[in-house]
């Protein structure tokens, strides 16, 4: 059952109002975000009012927005008036953004209440929230797991029911791997879909904006609310959104389901493995055709994506310089001085050798080697895809190799990057992918990854969809919600 | 291959100025990462067009109409350092 619709009812038949509602969530996250630190900010006043204008419309007999009452955060990369945007950096410790993200405003109008600003891996880099500059967050199944990154923060308030759902952003499984590590609904929707203006910008051709949610309903309904056109976008598609709400049937008879040979390889820790042969059973038993699709390129995904990433990111954060806004190093002495010592002091470790990976890529000698390269077989990857779409509808494997990790287990860079490994083809390739709550392995959730074609967001939310109501792994939560 | 004298040089390409201890760390990561990264040289690319976007939408344009521009003053506000209407920095020539 969809919780916002669930809420939304009860807000209709005049149950609970949206401050009680908003209340409600307030002393919730007072109460467990010492434990499972989520948030980098909270927005009790804009939440408040938005409640109150939301009882103001009920009260006066005019018709509720379709997320009206829901109580969201967004990641901390997504600009706000009135409340920073640190991108869990310290470089941008007290930034205060002049603009709303084109999201923001969507879900607001659609009568959502943003109720605070998650935390995540600095500027996005990273697949645990460690790198935040600010703590990392606490995966709500073991609080001696990370929570999956880079929008860990919004997974973990989500599967914690400190809201309703939230939006994160996906460079190469940023939503998606957290959404797995914390048994929850996460969708990284095709490319040009979701405006990104007012996203703080780190690999801009892989960068999208999207939901996490309990279930796959809460999913479509916050996709529908901030997907369309925006002109303040340059990258955003001219095209009619469809009904999402639609696609939600449970029948997916003679769909044909590709299941990722290159996925189910070594580095796949077999409590995964079981759990993905488990749902194809139960995918078939539905009516889907299952067959095994090889995808050869996949494997040069990571490389590649360490290339093109670092790359755009290294171009994208030369803009954090001391000058306008964000950390400047004092006592500066000369312009340089103050750049190089501005950015050493304000950026993290992580975000330093993405940096320098970047530059050192691009710098003269080494461009056609590396980045060109990377560009080039970033078409093979993407021609792997359209291959595989010939043959079947959707593309599903897990969502990350192993469940949640341990604090400090990955350690090496190279070991961290290894955790996406399932999901930065698609970013690649510029397609839309969900993961959804598939079984558990000694008490960490584990995600199936489904994946279409171009804005084949309608057929991943069927057969998501479909799954979902044949199973009860999204029913479960953890043990300290009672 | 990546040495220390590499690392300094792609430190001031970046404008960092990164501490001793962070130049011989990165030293080794950035060699074991261009390392894992060189794998890409087994794929025969010859003949492969580049791509640079995953959706290609070129030449995008706005009608040529004025639009609001941000509030000078609350942009300002967020300088480190300013000075009226301009943001100040450290001296850039000698008088």
């Amino acid at each position: 059952m969809s919780l916002i619709r669930t809420l939304r009812e009860q807000l209709v038949k005049r149950e609970r109002s949206a401050v009680e509602l908003t209340q409600e969530q307030l002393d919730w996250i007072d109460q467990t975000e010492p434990l499972i630190h989520s948030f980098l900010h909270l927005m009790p006043e804009r939440a408040m009012a938005q409640a109150r204008r939301i009882d103001q419309a009920l009260a006066r007999g005019e018709a509720l927005g379709p997320l009206a009452g829901v109580v969201m955060a967004l990641k901390d990369n997504l600009c706000t008036l009135n409340a920073p945007t640190t991108c869990a950096s310290q470089i941008l410790k007290d930034y205060q953004a002049p603009y709303e993200a084109t999201v923001n405003l969507k879900l607001e109008a659609a009568g959502a209440i943003l109720i605070g600003k998650t935390n995540l891996d600095e500027f996005a880099m990273g697949s645990s929230t460690e790198n935040s500059a600010y703590g990392p967050s606490r995966n709500p199944w073991d609080l001696g797991t990370v929570p999956g990154g880079s929008s860990g923060g919004s997974a973990a308030a989500v599967a914690a029911r400190l809201v309703v759902a939230a939006l994160g952003s996906d460079t190469g499984g940023s939503i998606r791997q957290p959404a797995a590590f914390c048994g929850v609904v996460g969708l990284k929707p095709t490319y040009g879909l979701v405006s990104r203006y007012g996203l703080v910008a780190f690999a801009s051709s892989l960068d999208q904006i999207g939901p996490l949610a309990n279930t796959v309903e809460d999913a479509a309904l916050v996709l529908q609310a901030i997907a369309g056109y925006d002109p303040y976008d340059s990258t955003s598609l001219n095209l009619a959104v469809p009904d999402y709400n639609s696609a939600l049937i449970p029948d997916i008879k003679g769909l044909k389901v590709g299941l990722v040979t290159e996925f189910i390889g070594e580095g796949t820790s077999p409590g995964v493995l079981q759990a993905i042969e488990t749902a194809l059973e139960v995918l078939k038993s539905l009516g889907a055709e299952i067959q095994e699709v090889s995808c050869p390129q996949f494997k040069y995904g990571l490389p590649t994506y360490y290339i093109i990433a670092p790359c755009e990111a290294s171009a994208n954060l030369a803009r954090y310089d001391g000058v306008k806004y964000g950390l400047r190093a004092e006592p500066a002495e000369s312009l340089l001085g103050m750049y190089e010592q501005s950015r050493n002091q304000g950026f993290g470790r992580e975000v330093k050798r993405r940096i320098m990976i970047g530059t050192y890529a691009l710098s003269s000698g080494y461009y056609d080697a590396y980045y060109i390269k990377a560009l080039k077989v970033r078409t093979l990857i993407k021609e792997d895809f359209l291959n595989a779409f010939t043959k079947v509808d959707v593309l599903v494997g897990p969502t990350a190799p192993t469940t949640a990790f341990r604090f400090g287990d990955k350690e090496d860079p190279l070991s961290m990057y290894l955790s996406d490994v399932c999901t930065i083809p698609l970013n690649l390739a510029g397609m839309g992918g969900i993961s959804i709550p598939c079984g558990f392995d000694q008490g960490l959730p584990i995600g199936l990854q489904i994946m279409g074609a171009p804005l084949a967001e309608p057929t991943l939310l069927r057969v998501a969809y479909a799954y979902e109501q044949a199973t009860a792994w999204h029913q479960h939560q953890p043990s300290f919600i009672t | 291959m990546i040495d220390h004298t590499t690392v300094q040089k792609v430190a001031r390409l970046a404008r960092l100025q990164l501490t001793a201890s962070e130049e011989t760390l990165f030293t080794v990561q950035l060699g074991d990462i261009l390392a894992y990264i060189d794998q890409l040289s087994e794929l025969d690319t010859t003949g492969v067009q580049p791509t640079t976007r995953a959706v290609e939408l070129s030449n995008v344009t706005r009608p040529d109409v004025r639009r609001p521009p941000l509030d000078p003053e609350q942009l300002l506000s967020q300088a480190p350092q300013r000075e009226e209407a301009f943001y100040r920095v450290p001296r850039i020539s000698e008088p």
